[in-house]
């Protein structure tokens, strides 16, 4: 008796297993309920438009923040899941919010943010099947006559003075690239808001005096109301109290030089891009 | 016959002694400024003026300032709380809706109340609470499934818990509420999902509904036809900043927030009453008394949401707010008439102001698909982090940001508790980097006394102390005093957290302490 009760039970359980596991839907983050579905895709520009676009710019393409998120390959993984884990959960180390973290914006449904990801599809653009220039050529460039490598690292190898540029190359567009040479202060790191202080480095020329009459120039690496770090251009960095210097003087005029014609051709320019490019996409 | 009487009474007296100890009677608010060792309500008293009358740190030791204890949530998010002081103990509130106890001495944890959130929650702009309200032997959290709940001030256990609204339609609470004689009022947030705002009046022992008041007037009630069509059911009009009470006329003035859609006027012409609207309301009966809206028809987000300030000056009554939209406004609080509205940041929204003296917006900055550059930015030149009055230097101090973006409208269809704020903002190339700064005002026209500069905006409120201080902090994890008068910094401790908070102050065992919320820690500072 107790048996055949044991045994009724354990056949009730069994349905109520079965029933459960047929009808709880399990929200899947690995794979895209609306992929290639140009409704959803429509929808995601929308969503991406008024949540992502303050920092990626409008069309995905990058902005002064955010990388361009064109390139179907992406630093932080390229995947469905890589994608929805990214917008989800944020990339930690990144200036890349968690989703309804941003103080901006409303979070996002998984349904919205699947959109966003259908959306981004979109509008992927492929690698060209040609590179845009000579990587080797634009290799010896950066650590050769560019001189890009004196302030520039790329791989552990170059200056710290100015941004590293491992993943440059896939993080901007080509336009963006040629415009930082061209006119390097044109868009310096724009100026960082709430979520993402802690990545606050903007590139700004920064001019102290001490009070010996000594002067330090260089790019500030951080700042508070009541101190500075600023790193010179020999790469010795000084850490400074604002109240025991004679007087600091900040320029949005960028301390890399003006990459014109002259200095650089289309073509050397297109080879360095190439470089990065090649580097970025490893 | 004599023993048991004296029994008896011995007995009545140690009942009274129990049942007194602790507890925060009404009065006890009301007349907040008798016992400067506490804080008893969000803005430290009823006014709101976030001034504390200790001056034991004052501006000749203050230099000597050290931290006492820190206490750490663990908990990621902003950390909004302003906390409230009573005989001792602090009571906060903590991200994703946890409030706790702590020995105000040493800050250890008397309880720790963490509420379990549904998983569909979407609030704005963060999982943020920004403090509890405190009335016998209770504590008041609004949380972000727009529910009110009650807790037992000695043990953190739920009292009650009262659902005011459905959440999953995109109701929710952030603020502190206010405990007004025995009932506690809340007004709710959500103006990013096209809610009907409203301002809710609870009872205190049995979270039973007083009243409600709807910040947007349905059909048949004064100020509906500010409205186009069916538009004031997705009007939005919310009221997630804790608001003022003045015990003299028994009325609260309670600031609302943005029509919704934020940034696309289209489809709801009119005034928007009462969106971004001081409110002047009957405590007992939530009936309207008077309103004086700030911007009308707005389509810029120029949310109300911070809070006012009573101040009397040359016989006057005055209410005083510096408004999100860039302008100090000074109101009649005994008829709502603006006495003035001059700015005191950076403004290019509004070029000019109507017969009333109301700045109203410019035609060039009405948001377009495409964008404008409009000052302030999408922040605004002030948000919800406390201003304060400070009646020894008659000064008005307020967070101010100095910030321009690009405003776009971005039409979107209302569906329930999906955002519904019709805009994109975008970072303008012609805009100057952002900076903030702490500014000194007259309070009875918004004059600029004097500015203390802030390298980039930050969210932190502004104390006052009768020590002739001023307590805030910034977005790089400083905490900073400065002399009130002259608005010179004194002294400042890295946090190492961004500040999201508006500083308090307290005194235990006559020693005086100033506490401020940064990263995802109290801190507390005293003398040596």
């Amino acid at each position: 008796m107790r048996r055949m009760q044991a045994l009724r039970l354990r056949t009730l359980e069994l349905a109520v297993l079965l029933v459960l596991l047929t009808s709880v839907k399990v929200p899947a983050a690995d794979r895209n309920p609306f992929s290639g579905d140009p409704k959803a895709a429509k929808a995601g520009e929308f969503e991406f438009r008024i949540n992502c676009a303050f920092c990626h710019g409008l069309g995905a393409r990058g902005a002064g923040r955010g990388p361009d998120l064109t390139h179907a390959q992406k630093r932080h993984g390229s995947s469905d899941a890589d994608l929805f884990q990214n917008i989800s959960s944020g990339i930690p180390g990144t200036a890349m919010p968690a989703n309804g973290t941003n103080g901006q914006g409303v979070g996002m449904t998984d349904e919205e943010i699947w959109q966003i990801i259908t959306y981004l599809r979109s509008i992927e653009v492929k690698a060209p099947s040609q590179p845009i220039g000579n990587a080797i050529h634009g290799k010896q460039l950066f650590y050769g006559d560019a001189n890009c490598s004196l302030c520039h690292m790329v791989e552990g190898k170059g200056g710290r003075v100015g941004p590293e540029l491992t993943g440059v190359g896939t993080a901007r567009t080509v336009e963006a690239l040629i415009e930082s040479a061209r006119n390097p202060s044109q868009k310096l790191a724009w100026g960082l808001t709430e979520p993402t202080k802690e990545f606050a480095q903007e590139y700004e020329t920064v001019t102290v005096v001490m009070p010996d009459g000594r002067q330090i120039k260089g790019v500030a690496l951080n700042e508070d109301n009541f101190s500075l770090q600023v790193m010179d251009t020999n790469e010795k960095i000084h850490l400074l109290e604002k109240d025991k210097v004679s007087s600091i003087k900040k320029s949005r005029e960028s301390l890399m030089p003006v990459y014109d014609n002259t200095l650089l051709s289309d073509e050397d320019l297109r080879d360095i891009i190439a470089y990065l490019q090649s580097v970025g996409s490893k | 016959m004599t023993r048991v009487k004296h029994c008896a009474l011995v007995l009545i007296v140690v009942i009274a002694a129990v049942g007194s100890y602790g507890q925060v009677a009404f009065e006890r608010i009301v007349n907040a400024a008798k016992e400067p060792q506490n804080w008893l309500t969000y803005s430290g008293d009823y006014a709101g003026r976030h001034f504390s009358p200790l001056d034991q740190i004052n501006t000749t030791n203050a230099r000597s300032l050290v931290a006492k204890w820190v206490y750490q949530t663990a908990a990621t998010g902003k950390f909004e709380t302003t906390p409230l002081v009573v005989d001792g103990i602090l009571y906060a509130t903590g991200q994703d809706d946890r409030a706790f106890a702590l020995d105000a001495r040493t800050g250890r944890p008397i309880w720790l109340y963490q509420r379990q959130l549904p998983y569909d929650i979407r609030p704005c702009c963060g999982r943020v609470n920004r403090g509890l309200a405190i009335l016998g032997d209770k504590v008041f959290m609004a949380t972000l499934d727009a529910h009110v709940i009650a807790l037992d001030a000695k043990t953190g256990n739920l009292i009650w818990d009262i659902s005011a609204v459905d959440y999953k339609n995109g109701y929710s609470f952030t603020l502190a509420p206010l405990a007004v004689k025995n009932f506690i009022v809340v007004g709710i947030s959500g103006g990013e999902y096209g809610i009907r705002g409203f301002i809710d009046a609870y009872d205190a022992d049995t979270g039973k509904r007083k009243w409600r008041f709807y910040t947007v007037p349905g059909p048949g009630e004064p100020g509906h036809d500010s409205w186009e069509g069916e538009s004031w059911k997705i009007g939005g009009a919310p009221a997630w900043i804790t608001g003022v009470y003045d015990p003299a006329t028994n009325q609260l003035f309670w600031p609302t927030g943005n029509p919704s859609p934020s940034n696309r006027g289209e489809g709801r012409a009119g005034d928007n009453l009462y969106s971004n609207t001081l409110l002047a309301l009957d405590a007992d009966a939530g009936k309207l008394n008077w309103h004086f809206q700030f911007t009308k028809h707005d389509e810029h987000d120029w949310d109300a949401t911070q809070v006012p300030i009573m101040i009397d000056s040359g016989g006057k009554h005055l209410i005083a707010q510096a408004n999100r939209n860039g302008f100090f406004y000074v109101v009649d609080r005994t008829n709502g008439k603006l006495l003035s509205a001059n700015s005191y940041a950076k403004t290019t929204w509004s070029g000019g102001k109507d017969a009333e003296g109301r700045p109203v917006a410019n035609k060039e900055s009405s948001p377009t698909p495409e964008g404008r550059t409009v000052c302030p930015g999408a922040i605004g030149s002030t948000n919800w982090m406390s201003p304060t009055f400070d009646s020894q230097t008659g000064l008005f101090y307020v967070t101010a940001r100095e910030e321009c973006d690009i405003f776009s409208t971005a039409p979107q269809p209302y569906e329930a508790g999906h955002a519904y704020y019709g805009s994109a903002y975008f970072p303008s190339d012609k805009a100057e980097p952002y900076w903030g700064a702490l500014r000194a005002l007259d309070p009875t026209d918004g004059q600029l006394k004097w500015e203390f500069r802030h390298i980039s905006p930050t969210y932190s409120g502004v104390l006052s102390t009768a020590g002739g201080l001023l307590f805030t902090g910034d977005a790089e994890g400083n905490f900073i005093a400065l002399d009130a008068a002259s608005g010179k910094p004194l002294w400042h401790f890295q946090m190492g957290g961004a500040v999201y908070a508006s500083p308090m102050a307290f005194a235990v065992d006559g020693k005086e302490y100033v506490a401020i919320a940064a990263g995802s820690s109290l801190y507390t500072f005293g003398l040596p």
